[in-house]
């Protein structure tokens, strides 16, 4: 018998926790990544990672409040068992990598040291530096290359994923393509797990890397796999519009007293030192009076996307809006904000301490992905509990087991059987919103705790069914001719004449960012909607006909680049259709026609699924497990009043 | 943070800038250079004047080419991908800003692939030679596994700054294209024996510097004390004036030559 494998697509935080767990316990993992996967898009977060810790246990903190809090800040559309079991693995994970050698920040004692994070009273975040992500992955990837070194890993990067190979039901492989040769070629492999990220760019800019087109997940959603609450996309209030992708600036630019406004007249042309006060809008502080500027973060994008989108009123007749610090002791600013405002200045080349700064609301993360399944763990109540008063005693310990069955081979298991989805690319654990530090811990959770699984299913599951070196050669060379036949309808229409922008790749992409960012992003409404499901369809027309400009058979970037829009596209339609079936507003979502949360109705996951005959994508609901604790109306208004900055903000759910 | 840099006073709006870019079609092909007319959006960096030409490749002069290739991912300045040669020097392309760069209309920024590793295509090089060494020198923690066995060792908060200064490296390769020491090797049998350069030296220094990852120091140092080792540093310090992330590269360098001079000691006298 071969040795057994698994294919692990994507080198970020989940598919690196996943393959040192899966190396370790003696199964060979091929690890394919577009980027060596050092530069994967987990090097981008910032802020920190959650978890349970000794000094806020003592404080009256618990694994049970972090679940509590993950469900409350995800506005009740999470299944709860699998929060619950991540919530109290967090603390095994800090550890973890701290054996492994990230620089967490350290106190005076030499303890790791802890901030205060969005959607939490106590502090829980574990941090290092202001580039966290980077840290962790760096601590992931070093322990992945000492198990290539060792020879139980093959990583096969500058590969990109084109399809997953399914037969009988059961994913036994997949079909890659080399970015540099243009091979294209299958691959066989005990069970695949896809770790392949988020989808920003389906909105064109966003903050996103440019790998993280959700390209990978379009082509399982069309090869049979499920997407679970697709309209679920968290939009940051305040990042930085670039030219070329908008970049986070953080919340804390607010805390310290930074004032948003526009000019008063429309098509202002004075800068902004020059505008009077008189002739200002500080919307923010009119429309809010108590809270002014630091209003919760999902109030303050809509509001900066209502000026901009629905009011004309954007700096420069764009959508932006001013951040003014320029009012505080630049000193001061240097002391307290100098990292922040450096990444303004580098990359806008202004410096904020004297000019305001241009922001606009940016998509940043997806909670919904890939629909996957668990089993439930052993705390089963006869009857959802009352919602968890922070601080108080916990019902149950954070004993492993309690909320997902460990080892269980479904657990984050799409649902065609041994392909899964691990990290950003699935929908489980952030409901309709994400909070802040959790999306680290959800992607290392899932590699190191259902890696165990994946496991588990290629050890008892395939030895039952058959190893995948059994599976007939055929099943992997229908999909290497499908997408072979792929590359060579577009590579065909290279030189067929003019490539005018309205069958340019780059052009549609462009339209579908634009389109997608005005109707489904942060304000969102059935008429409007209906009109982007038409525009949607008119880009996927024009993007059959599609032309493009190399032909080349090697490195061919813009080719690689065109096959991945037509990808993005119905990851858009999948988007616009959950956000329309879902009449309601919850978290992210945002809808002005239902602008109430409604349980009865939709309290339930919104499933998405593609029919490769008619190529058209059908949305079903399907029911929440929400056994753990009661439902309650999500409002972060009421406590923090009067109360510090710092717990104001602390209080509003969202990511750094 | 300067405000004489600022964008908004010194750029001049609406004007067309010129890019000269050194292309190659791959592997083994010739080299050669085009040039390309952009007129920059507001805010514009390299690289969306990059995705400009890509969308719409035509020469300056009017010819119909194809779209240039280069290498990028998080467009922050911290997952290293994107970096090349800007007008003579090595840096990333993202955080490199056209305003400063080409203020005025007629000017231009040459974009060339770094001369240090093999071109892929256009501007895209090929590193895996950095990641071969990180493997050469066991740049990891030998941690006992995954499974939960608590915390990792305490450290000072000074000790955690140090360490996390050279954990920032990104492995761009600005250090190494600088230094007159590292010499591009097609060959990778000779990848060995040639001089390691700076991004190695920093991560080995790293993991020395770590309570668990000094168990590997011996064999790290082993590998540094031959051919290509520290001691091919020409001390020219290039290095540590070209990190982005301002990394203290020189005094890795002196510290793992402090630590192989005694280790090479140690082995003459242990006979190992």
């Amino acid at each position: 018998m071969a040795q057994q494998r698994v294919i692990v697509v994507g080198g970020g935080l989940a598919g690196l926790a996943a393959t040192i767990r899966l190396a370790e316990s003696g199964i060979g993992v091929d690890l394919f990544s577009m980027v060596p996967v050092k530069r994967s898009h987990s090097v981008c977060a910032q802020g920190g990672i959650n978890a349970c810790n000794e000094v806020a246990r003592q404080q009256g903190y618990s694994e049970y409040e972090h679940f509590d809090e993950t469900i409350y800040g995800g506005d009740f559309l999470a299944d709860q068992p699998p929060v619950l079991e991540m919530a109290n693995f967090a603390p095994k994970i800090i550890d973890l990598l701290d054996r492994m050698g990230v620089p967490f920040n350290r106190t005076n004692e030499g303890f790791r040291d802890l901030r205060l994070f969005g959607g939490s009273l106590f502090k829980r975040t574990h941090f290092a530096g202001a580039t966290t992500g980077q840290q962790l992955i760096y601590a992931l990837d070093e322990q992945a290359r000492r198990w290539e070194a060792e020879g139980r890993v093959a990583k096969y990067e500058f590969w990109e994923f084109l399809w997953p190979v399914i037969e009988d039901g059961r994913c036994v492989g997949i079909v890659a393509q080399d970015m540099r040769t243009m091979q294209i070629r299958a691959f066989r492999a005990d069970a695949v797990v896809m770790a392949t990220g988020g989808c920003g760019l389906v909105y064109g800019k966003s903050t996103n890397s440019v790998i993280c087109t959700g390209a990978a997940a379009a082509r399982c959603f069309q090869a049979g796999v499920w997407y679970g609450n697709p309209e679920m996309i968290q939009v940051h209030p305040t990042a930085i519009p670039g030219a070329d992708k908008l970049r986070l600036m953080s919340e804390s630019a607010r805390g310290e007293g930074g004032r948003v406004w526009v000019p008063r007249k429309k098509g202002e042309s004075r800068r902004p030192k020059d505008i009077p006060e008189a002739e200002r809008y500080y919307f923010l502080e009119e429309r809010y009076p108590k809270y002014g500027n630091i209003v919760p973060r999902d109030i303050a994008t809509r509001e900066i996307f209502q000026i901009c989108v629905s009011e004309g009123m954007g700096v420069d007749g764009e959508n932006q809006v001013y951040l003014d610090l320029s009012h505080k002791d630049p000193e001061y600013l240097t002391r307290k904000l100098g990292g922040i405002l450096e990444i303004y200045e580098k990359f806008v080349g202004v410096d904020p301490r004297f000019e305001p700064m241009k922001i606009f609301p940016a998509v940043h993360y997806s909670m919904g992905g890939l629909w996957t399944r668990y089993e439930r763990g052993s705390y089963q109540p006869a009857s959802p509990l009352p919602g968890h008063k922070s601080g108080s005693r916990a019902p149950i310990g954070a004993e492993i087991g309690q909320g997902m069955q460990p080892g269980s081979p479904i657990n984050m298991q799409t649902n065609i059987d041994g392909l899964y989805a691990f990290g950003e690319v699935n929908f489980a654990y952030h409901g309709a919103n994400r909070l802040g530090a959790n999306a680290l811990l959800s992607c290392i959770f899932d590699g190191l705790f259902c890696g165990k699984s994946v496991e588990n299913y290629v050890r008892d599951v395939v030895a039952s069914k058959g190893q995948a070196d059994q599976v007939p050669q055929g099943a992997y060379d229908r999909v290497v001719a499908q997408e072979e036949a792929k590359q060579k309808r577009l590579m065909d229409t290279v030189g067929r004449g003019e490539v005018a922008p309205e069958i340019n790749p780059y052009q549609i992409h462009k339209e579908l960012g634009t389109e997608m960012t005005a109707a489904c992003t942060v304000v969102k409404s059935g008429p409007r909607l209906e009109q982007a499901l038409k525009r949607v369809e008119e880009l996927k027309e024009r993007f059959a006909r599609a032309r493009l400009s190399d032909s080349a058979a090697w490195t061919n970037q813009s080719f690689s680049y065109a096959r991945a829009v037509g990808d993005m596209l119905t990851i858009a339609e999948a988007i616009v259709k959950g956000s329309a079936v879902r009449k309601e507003s919850r978290g992210a979502h945002y809808r002005t026609d239902f602008p109430e949360r409604d349980d009865a109705h939709f309290m339930k996951t919104t499933v998405a699924k593609f029919d490769p005959a008619s190529a058209q994508v059908s949305v079903e609901l399907v029911g929440v497990d929400a056994s753990l604790v009661q439902p309650r109306k999500r409002d972060y208004t009421g406590k923090s009043a009067g109360g510090s900055v710092e717990k104001k903000a602390a209080a509003s759910p969202a990511a750094v | 943070m300067n405000l004489a840099s600022s964008n908004s006073i010194s750029a001049q709006p609406g004007r067309t800038i010129r890019f000269r870019i050194k292309r190659c079609d791959g592997p083994g092909k010739p080299s050669y250079w085009q040039a390309f007319s952009v007129s920059p959006e507001a805010g514009a960096n390299v690289l969306s004047c990059l995705q400009q030409i890509a969308a719409n490749p035509v020469t300056a002069d009017g010819q119909r080419t194809t779209p240039v290739v280069w290498d990028a991912g998080c467009l922050e300045e911290v997952c290293g991908a994107c970096t090349m040669v800007i007008n003579g020097k090595a840096r990333q392309s993202c955080s490199c800003l056209v305003d400063q760069y080409a203020p005025n209309d007629g000017d231009e920024i040459t974009l060339e692939p770094m001369s240090k590793f093999p071109v892929v295509r256009d501007l895209w090089v090929d590193r895996s030679r950095m990641f071969h060494n990180l493997k050469r020198v066991k740049a990891w923690v030998p941690i006992d596994g995954t499974y939960n066995l608590g915390a990792g060792p305490r450290e000072s908060h000074e000790q955690q700054e140090r360490r996390y200064a050279l954990s920032t490296c990104m492995t761009c390769g600005c250090c190494l294209e600088a230094c007159p020491q590292f010499l591009p090797e097609a060959n990778a049998n000779k990848w060995d024996t040639s001089f390691v350069g700076a991004q190695v030296l920093g991560q080995a220094h790293l993991f020395n510097l770590h309570q668990t990852g000094e168990q590997l120091a011996s064999d790290r140092l082993d590998v540094l004390m031959g051919q290509g080792g520290v001691s091919d540093c020409g001390n020219s310090q290039n290095c540590v004036k070209v990190c982005p992330k301002h990394i203290p590269l020189t005094e890795s360098i002196a510290a793992l030559g402090r630590a192989v001079a005694v280790h090479s000691v140690k082995r003459w006298f242990t006979s190992k």
